[in-house]
């Protein structure tokens, strides 16, 4: 009897042991298509891939790494600096075998949270619900050398010796070409383009001033991420700057504040804009979408798209932006969408698109 | 009382001759020249100037005033005991420029687009107020000459000059008679583009769209890294490539349509339109 306590405890401990070392499967077979969906994305959320990989129909075609890779993010896209926040669903259609569930995604990344939406395909397999997640097949160039040309420009300042009136390298000449306030959503909205007109790159910011009626400061901004910081010589940026909660009609006078530096820069990479055109996405909102594709051989990480809308008149009616989740590839089209109000898309009588980039090897954007 | 109005009289002219013993000073002289002050009796002569003080012992007679102490322009005071002289160093002869000359790049071809700024000074830095001639000079590799003289008012001689039609670094030099050029450079840079041209080829996998050699209304070739932009509309969308220029022309490559136009521009300077379609 001494003997058998030590025993059954040291068992017990061993049991115990092994009970805690095992991590539990949450796999839990889904009853509803909501839940597959739910389950999917909170096993995305949690970045446990092979959970997730368990709710994915074997009929997608795809793996687990293709799963992570797209979701996850590589090659230092935003999405590997992005966390699934929260997830909404909402089933579109249902039958016995299939169901379509519209899952409203937010995601918090390294630029602020990013919203999207994607209709789900889920399907009825051995009585539980799984999702059907076909991973988008990306081409893989041939290993290959893209002869660049680089064009870059470096700069020499003058230096302490020099007498007080030697030269400096002078900041490059830039131009506001555009410009037009309106109010939405309880904000003064000033937007319209730049131009560097000189022929050597600069770092450009906008600021504005808001003047009421006895020039009194009503707001003071700046464009921040809604222009292009670096514009080539020649190069037209749109820009687009906020004062929340200023009424239009107070507004007497708006001063602007071009500023420009003089900064070392590269010509690539070059990145195409194809096929852009507006649609309406499966909510009904007005998107303009297209295809980045990146004609030069370096990778592009993080792309930012800005869309700049013109009336009939050729006025600039409204500036929108959003950061693409995947990394621009070498010579590979990847789709982008950024919103358009819907309040303007009727107005909207032609557009163009830029692409700010930021690229981990050379930073800055 | 004889006596008295005697001695009086005796201490009246006493007292005048010590405050009559003065000292006597060029009222102009000129800076980093020595001059000669007289003393009537000997002590110590304090000379005070814009550019510091000194202290000397002088005997009575002409007190030599070395250059090196009258080196600053300006008002200058001696003093020994309870007499004192003033008098003014003016600059010496202009010998050297401060030039300031903006921008320092420039496009081709704009009316008053460089300005110059001349401020003259003597060996001692002194701003040299007399009127003065500076020759402003400015040049481009293998081209004439633009040549300005302008004389200087208080100490600064101004100018504004076109830039030249060609491209390159133009040498802008001041220069005064006897004093060493300054010279700057303002790069005069291309203008905007002129009769911007593409063309277009089709191939198996894109519509490849090339410029012509593009060049300013001057003949000037824009330079390579300008921003030009390639856009074709189709029934497919609109898509659009903000190609760089490279030895100087644009190309890139637009997606494979059955139809559409494809236009150009750099800027706000457009190009010609292509339309694509019916067997092009």
């Amino acid at each position: 009897m001494s003997r058998t306590i030590p025993i059954l405890m040291a068992i017990l401990l061993v049991v115990l042991v092994a009970v805690a070392s095992v991590s539990p499967s949450k796999f839990t077979p889904a009853r509803t298509p909501d839940a597959a969906v739910r389950s999917f994305f909170e096993q995305v959320k949690s970045r446990n891939w092979s959970n997730a990989f368990s709710y994915v129909s074997p009929s997608s075609n795809t793996d687990q790494a293709s799963l992570q890779r797209e979701l996850g993010g590589k090659d230092g896209s935003l999405r590997t600096y992005s966390t699934l926040q929260e997830i909404q669903t909402k089933v579109l259609r249902e039958s016995d075998v299939e169901a379509l569930v519209r899952a409203n995604l937010q995601w918090s990344t390294a630029v602020g949270a990013s919203n999207s939406s994607r209709d789900v395909k889920v399907v009825k397999e051995d009585g539980s619900w799984k999702v059907f997640w076909p991973t988008e097949k990306q081409q893989n160039l041939p290993p290959q050398v893209i002869p660049v040309n680089y064009l870059r420009w470096d700069i020499i300042r003058r230096g302490p010796e020099e007498d007080w009136g030697a030269q400096n390298a002078e900041a490059p000449k830039v131009r506001i070409i555009s410009m037009n306030a309106i109010e939405r959503d309880n904000r003064t909205i000033v937007m319209g383009e730049i131009v560097n007109e000189d022929t050597v790159p600069g770092f450009i910011s906008v600021g504005a001033t808001l003047l009421g009626a006895n020039n009194d400061t009503l707001g003071e901004e700046s464009s921040f991420d809604k222009v292009s910081h670096v514009l080539l010589p020649k190069e037209v940026s749109p820009f687009r700057i906020d004062f929340p909660g200023v009424k239009l009609a107070d507004v007497k006078n708006v001063r602007m504040t071009p500023n420009s530096l003089l900064v070392p820069a590269s010509a690539d990479p070059v990145i195409g804009v194809l096929n852009q055109r507006i649609e309406k996405d499966a909510r009904g909102h007005s998107m303009l979408r297209g295809e980045l594709i990146n004609q030069s051989g370096q990778t592009v990480n993080i792309p930012h798209v800005l869309a700049t809308y013109y009336d009939n008149a050729g006025k600039v009616i409204w500036v929108s932006d959003g950061y693409i989740d995947r990394a621009l590839l070498p010579q590979t089209p990847v789709p982008f969408a950024v919103d358009l109000r819907d309040d303007q898309a009727g107005n909207v009588q032609s557009y163009r698109v830029t692409v700010n980039h930021y690229s981990l090897d050379k930073g800055g954007l | 009382m004889k006596v008295r109005i005697a001695l009086t009289m005796l201490c009246v002219i006493l007292l005048g001759a010590l405050a009559f013993a003065d000292l006597k000073a060029p009222k102009q002289a000129t800076a980093g020249e020595g001059i000669t002050i007289t003393a009537s009796d000997g002590g110590e002569l304090l000379l005070y100037g814009p550019g510091g003080a000194s202290k000397r012992k002088v005997s009575a007679g002409e007190v030599q005033i070395p250059g090196e102490d009258m080196r600053a322009a300006g008002h200058y005071l001696a003093v020994m005991g309870d007499s004192s002289a003033d008098f003014y160093v003016v600059a010496a002869k202009p010998s050297t420029l401060n030039f300031l000359a903006r921008p320092s790049r420039v496009p081709v071809s704009h009316p008053d687009a460089i300005s110059g700024v001349a401020f003259v000074f003597d060996d001692f830095q002194n701003l040299v107020q007399k009127p003065a001639a500076v020759k402003f000079d400015l040049s481009v590799k293998n081209s004439a000459a633009a040549i300005r003289s302008v004389e200087t008012k208080n100490g600064i001689a101004w100018t504004r000059m076109p830039s030249a039609t060609k491209e390159g670094a133009a040498q802008f030099v001041a220069s005064v008679p006897g004093g060493t050029p300054v010279r700057r450079v303002v790069q005069q840079v291309a203008s905007d583009a002129c009769d911007l041209h593409m063309k277009a080829q089709k191939t198996e996998k894109a519509i490849v769209v090339e410029t012509d050699p593009i060049k300013d209304c001057s003949g000037n070739a824009v330079p390579d890294g300008t921003i030009v932009t390639f856009t074709e509309v189709t029934d497919k969308g609109r898509s659009t490539v903000d190609a760089r220029i490279k030895r100087g022309t644009a190309k890139a490559e637009l997606p494979l349509a059955a139809s559409g136009t494809i236009s150009v521009a750099s800027g706000v300077v457009t190009g010609n339109e292509l339309h694509i379609g019916g067997g092009q």
